[in-house]
């Protein structure tokens, strides 16, 4: 474990542009803390569904509402928090898109390609009363096997 | 990079050349303003040429799951040409490698429709 903690936070206002923005702000700071090229790919994605989720789901696009990114670097992680302005869900209420009836949907993969992207994910119940994600994905060259799966290690959020 | 499409005719069939990206936002609305344009022209066999689209996202999976039934339900078929590698693992991960008819051969594509 390393003894220098990092944490970044930002507000985004609710709307398309935020997605691009929070998605590259994740992957510099990703591509500084050493992960490679796939990783980074999967994480700037992650960020992306995350930051739509909010956008879309849990602000329903609303210019009054705020998305809260926050980005944490401990020791052995790189942990992502993705808060909404909504009234929350859960995970349980989420169709499989993998199921037969959901294949063709047009919508609902966000959560699923974070699950898949990603070593941890959860979504809690944040402080503003809406939906937060928080993900985390292990730092490269430690020793972490099988850390390239589908974790879905609950962890509390901020 | 933001999404570009152009088309051409390919005997019965449009093939559209798509380069960047399909994400939320533009790319996934010149997409769907693409296909429906050609299959308001009756133009409803459709090539979507994926060889240049290096990114995309669950907005971009969910234009391509709406451009597919839709041009379906106008009575048309809509393939996929030239996958790059990403959005090749994503069609597989979301399992809808399986729904579309993928090609790496443009002409294969092309006798698909006959």
């Amino acid at each position: 474990m390393g003894t220098d903690p990092k944490h970044l936070e930002i507000t985004l206002e609710t709307q398309v542009e935020s997605v691009n923005l929070a998605e590259e702000m994740c992957i510099r700071v990703a591509e500084a803390a050493g992960f490679g090229e796939d990783d980074c790919y999967k994480i700037g994605m992650s960020v992306r569904e995350g930051v739509i989720n909010a956008f879309h789901y849990g602000n329903q696009e609303r210019p009054e509402k705020k998305i809260h990114l926050a980005v944490d670097l401990t020791g052995d992680k790189m942990i992502i928090h993705v808060l909404d302005e909504g009234t929350g869900f859960t995970l349980a209420s989420v169709p499989d898109p993998l199921a037969e009836e959901n294949l063709l949907s047009t919508s609902g993969r966000g959560i699923f390609l974070m699950r898949a992207f990603m070593d941890e994910f959860d979504v809690v119940a944040g402080r503003t009363g809406g939906a937060e994600i928080v993900m985390a994905k292990k730092l490269p060259l430690q020793d972490n096997p099988g850390t390239n799966g589908q974790g879905t290690s609950p962890h509390q959020g901020a | 990079m933001p999404l570009r499409a152009t088309h051409r005719d390919a005997g019965q069939a449009t093939v559209v050349d798509l380069s960047g990206k399909i994400t939320l936002g533009e790319g996934s609305a010149l997409l769907r303003k693409t296909v429906r344009g050609l299959l308001d022209e009756k133009r409803i066999h459709i090539v979507l040429n994926l060889g240049d689209v290096d990114y995309i996202d669950s907005s971009g999976i969910g234009e391509l799951v709406s451009a597919y039934t839709t041009a379906k339900g106008r009575g048309g078929e809509l393939k996929l040409l030239h996958l790059t590698k990403k959005v090749h693992d994503l069609l597989q991960l979301t399992k809808l490698y399986t729904v579309f008819d993928v090609y790496t051969e443009e002409s294969a594509a092309l006798n698909s429709f006959q």
